[in-house]
Parts: C-alpha cells; structure tokens; sequence
C-alpha cells in the first residue's frame, strides 16, 4: 500500500511538472506580444509588379476572381470622375493599403491599440485588442479592425523560458467600397478582411514582415481572394514621404 | 495482494510513460494535398511571364545579358525537355503541393517530410533528422539538398546543391550556387510559403517571394506523369538564343503596358518604392488591356478526378504554357 502511494504521489508530481502554470492576471496587449511589429517597414515589390508599381491599364484583371458584376464596374472605372468626386482614395483603403509601394509605420497608440501609418496615401489604421464589439459607425477606407495575437503554443516539455513566438490576426469590416487594384477592381462595402502579420527573421539577419490578407465579398469576388505582402524592416524613418491619394498614379 | 500488485505495475507503467515522454516541440500539420492560391504573379503562375520581363527581380548586369540572350526554343532542345525547374518553381510554378512525412518506423519520429513532383519539377526532400547538408563538391540535384527545422509552428528549411536553371521561366538566370530559405506558415487553411532566394552569381540581393495554398479535397499524385523526350524541331547541336541587342521581345511589356524598357530589365531597385519616381514620367498608361488582362471564369465545372497537382484558375486568359 505505502508503494502504491509513493508511486501516486510521484505521478502527481510529474504530471504537474508537465502542466502550465497557473494563469496569472491578464496581461495588456502590448506587453503580451510575441512578435515586435513596431517600426518602419518598407515594402519589397517582387510580386505583382505591374499592378503595384504603375497604375494598371483599365481591364487588366490578371487573377483576380471577380464576379461579372465586379468586371462590370471595373469596366467603368474613371479616375478622372474619381477624382473630381473626391474619391482619390479608393485604391488605398484597407484591403490595397498593404501592396502600395512605400513604407509603414507601426506604432502603439496605447495599450489595446496597435497603429499602423501607410505613406502611400497617407492612412492610418488602428488594430483594437480590446475586443470590444465594432462601432458601426460610418464605414471608412481603413473600416474597423479587431486584432488578436495568435500565440503559438510552445510545445509539451517547453520550459518557461521558452521563446514567446505568434503571429497577429486582423479582422477588418465597416469598410467604404474601394479597389482592389488601382484599376478599379472593386470591393463592396460588405468585404471583410483577414490579415495574418508573422514576422521572419532570417539566416543573413534580415526582418521581414509578411502579410496574408484575405479579402471576402460575395458581391465582387467569386471566392477569397489571398495575396501576401512582404516588408523589410528598417533601422529609421529613412524614405518615410507620406504622399496624398491619386486615382491615376 | 495479486490486485495490488497489478494496480502498482499499472501505476508504474504510466509514470514510466510520463517520465520517458521527451520534450514535444510545437510543430504543426503539413501533410496532405494543398491547392496553389494564384491570385499574384497570376500570369507567371499560369501560363508562363512574358518573355522579357524581369521586373522586381534583383538581378546583375550579367544575369540580365544572360536572361536576353535565352530563346524559349531551349526549351525543345532534346537535352532540356526533361530538365525541370529548380525547387522555387514550388513558389513561381501554377501547381498545388502534396506534402507527406517520411517516418522511422521504430521511433515514429519523422525523418523527412517530401514535397511531391510535378511534371516539370522535382521532388523534394525536406530532411528533419538533423543531418548536414553535403560538401560543397556533392553533385547538384534537380531537386536540390534540403534540411528543415521547426521554429514554433513554422517550417524553416533551407536548400543547397539545386543545378542552375531559371529563376523565373523567362530565362532569368539562376547559378547552382543559389540557396533558398524558406517558410512554412500556416493559419487555419492558409499555408504560406515565403521563400528567400539568394544567388552569388546572379542577384545583387535575395529575392523575397511567397505564395499561399489552400487543402485541396482531391487528392494529389505525389509523382507527375513521366517525362518523354522528344524531336520537337530543334536540329542537334544548335541552341536557340538571342545575340546581344537582338532580343526581339525586349519591348513587349512596353507595348502592351506601357512600362518603361528599363524596368522591365529588373534590378533591386525596381524592388523599392523609390522606383516609382523614375518610372512616373516615363510611364504611359495604354488606353485599354489587350493582352492576358483576364476575365471571370464560368461557372466552375463538376469535380473532376484527382489529377497529379491542382490549381485553382486564375484566368482563363492567361498565355499558353510552355
């Protein structure tokens, strides 16, 4: 009987050796992430070059799965009547902002509040951690984003100095309708947008940002449309030149 | 006293277990068959670049003079039918991937985890069991040496020993000194590759490039159909190519896009946002596509049966493949 006992109490042991620890208090965002987002970032235009690069000329929809509906719209697509409209931003909301050439600036606004700056038409968005519900609030271009870290599990035997390692999720609805590409490919105002942000440290030391963005509209896409968008991390503000919108360049 | 003694063996088993369990790393799923994402580069995906474009490639003055003097006829050349494209081509190509783990049957550790092959590629090996990559004197693979670690949930391999071949399908050259690191990153049904390419010879820094898959419910061949030489109208001995200012495509994307020649010769720093003041007084915007602009598919078809490596369309209007 005193064996049995020593063997259970040695199997309590190891199995609370094995088990997390206790949770402590919540910690803020800002402190709980396991990736370092802030800085400036400058995107690396590899793919995608002639809809990123130059305005695409009108009807050029490479691999885009638009809807007739979207062609339709693209079709139509004006820059000048953008522009006397006073749409000129309609290529930079949230869904295009990530493949504008240029740099990004990302920052804490305060503890729930990640925010990210394009100098490509000068945007801001503003990732909530809070995850308190949406505000439908008028839809804009960079719409309402709620973030989330995905925190990686460290694995079972993971000490507790084991490296914190995640990525961040973005959801981003209340959207103003806008383009896709510059060309006028279309998104409707009832898209939503997933963002995955992982960053990659490589073997010659590099940073890098890569973005997986999935674009979801029943009205203009005919299925999620995935594209991912790379950005090297900078060591300053070097090439920081915030530009207004433009409907044709 | 016969319970008790079985209840202790139970007991000891379990601890025994527990005690002997080693460090389980995180890691995640890879294996199955994953359908290619081409909603970029949707033309390189598909049917193949167009013949002079280099743009976002960071090539050297050499790789470009090499790049303009290739002829799309090399590639009916008897010699290079069957020659594969290096392990990138999992990035650049148009084809999904099939992913499966090579385990010891002893530990059931895995050994290796294999990407399938395609026609026109390799199949890769991903060894996980920490052995070193060959001497720099091995011979070169078309499916190149590759060892691959976990980094929490991500998949971090490395490539060597791949033979010098096409950085994209448009003759841009890359040496057999090239190495690829690439990334594995999954979130939920999304599998991205991203993949650093970096060739001493050829780039004046790596090209950053990526690529993201979906699980495909057809089931992928792990081998594509087997490759049959033949006389496709190339006279032994000759090999198609351009002499130095010959190329006769070198205007293409000027034509048809308006870009200026200069960028389409690539370079790092047509890469960087910067570029775009260069290219802003000398881009002119054609008034409406007229090449490979796309369009929406018809309704998609009824399933069809499983193919060696699926894709799902980009565009219907895409160049033909060679």
């Amino acid at each position: 009987m005193r064996r049995t006992l020593l063997f259970v109490i040695a199997l309590g042991a190891l199995v609370r050796a094995q088990a997390p620890p206790p949770p402590g208090p919540p910690q803020a965002p800002k402190a709980a992430a396991p990736i370092d987002l802030t800085g400036y970032w400058v995107s690396i235009v590899s793919e995608d070059w002639r809809y990123r690069m130059v305005t695409p000329t009108k009807g050029d929809y490479q691999a885009v799965p638009m809807t007739p509906e979207a062609v339709k719209i693209a079709d139509a697509w004006n820059p000048d009547a953008d522009t006397a409209a006073g749409n000129q931003c309609k290529s930079y909301g949230a869904p295009a902002i990530m493949r504008a050439p240029g740099r990004v600036h990302i920052t804490w606004d305060d503890d729930k509040t990640l925010k990210l700056e394009a100098d490509a038409g000068t945007q801001t968005r503003l990732f909530r951690f809070d995850g308190a519900p949406v505000s439908k609030g008028e839809p804009s271009w960079q719409g309402s984003s709620i973030a989330q870290w995905e925190m990686q599990n460290a694995g079972r035997g993971a000490g507790p100095n084991a490296p914190r390692r995640g990525s961040l999720k973005v959801v981003t609805t209340n959207l103003k309708s806008g383009y896709l590409r510059k060309n006028g490919v279309p998104y409707s105002e009832n898209a939503t947008l997933t963002e995955y942000f992982d960053v990659v440290r490589t073997r010659s030391n590099d940073v890098v940002l890569m973005v997986t963005a999935v674009v979801d509209d029943a009205k203009y896409l005919r299925q999620p449309f995935i594209v991912t968008s790379q950005f090297k991390k900078q060591a300053d503000a070097k090439g920081w030149e915030p530009t207004l919108c433009s409907s044709t360049w | 006293m016969f319970e008790h003694l079985v209840m202790v063996k139970r007991i000891a088993c379990v601890v025994l277990v527990l005690a002997s369990a080693s460090p389980v790393l995180a890691q995640t799923e890879l294996a199955g068959s994953w359908a290619a994402r081409n909603h970029e580069d949707g033309l390189e995906r598909g049917g193949g670049p167009y013949a002079v474009d280099y743009t976002g490639l960071p090539l050297n003055d050499e790789a470009r003079a090499r790049a303009l003097s290739y002829s799309a006829d090399q590639l009916g050349m008897i010699e290079h039918q069957c020659g594969q494209w290096p392990p990138f081509y999992l990035v650049k190509g148009p084809f999904g991937m099939k992913i499966w783990n090579e385990i010891d049957p002893v530990t059931g550790n895995t050994i290796a985890l294999k990407i399938g092959a395609w026609e026109d590629k390799a199949l890769q090996t991903i060894w996980m069991d920490g052995r070193p990559h060959p001497s720099k004197n091995a011979p070169h693979e078309r499916g190149g040496f590759t060892t691959g670690e976990w980094q929490g949930t991500t998949l971090v391999t490395y490539t060597t020993h791949i033979k010098a071949g096409a950085l994209r399908r448009n003759g841009a050259p890359n040496s057999d000194e090239a190495t690829i690191e690439a990334h594995f990153i999954r979130h939920g049904d999304i599998l991205t590759v991203l993949e650093f390419i970096s060739d001493p010879i050829y780039l004046t820094e790596p090209e950053i490039i990526s690529k993201s898959f979906q699980p495909d419910p057809n089931p992928m061949s792990p081998v594509g159909p087997p490759c049959v030489a033949g006389y496709e109208g190339i006279p032994e001995g000759k090999v198609p190519h351009y002499l130095p200012g010959t190329n006769p495509s070198i205007d293409e994307l000027t034509k048809f896009y308006g870009i200026p020649r200069e960028a389409t010769l690539g370079g790092a720093e047509t890469m960087y946002p910067e570029y775009r003041k260069k290219l802003k007084d000398k881009f002119v915007r054609p008034e409406k596509c007229t090449q490979n602009c796309g369009a929406p598919a018809p309704p998609p078809p009824p399933p069809a049966p499983p193919s060696p490596a699926t894709t799902a369309p980009a565009s219907p209007s895409q160049a033909p493949a060679r």
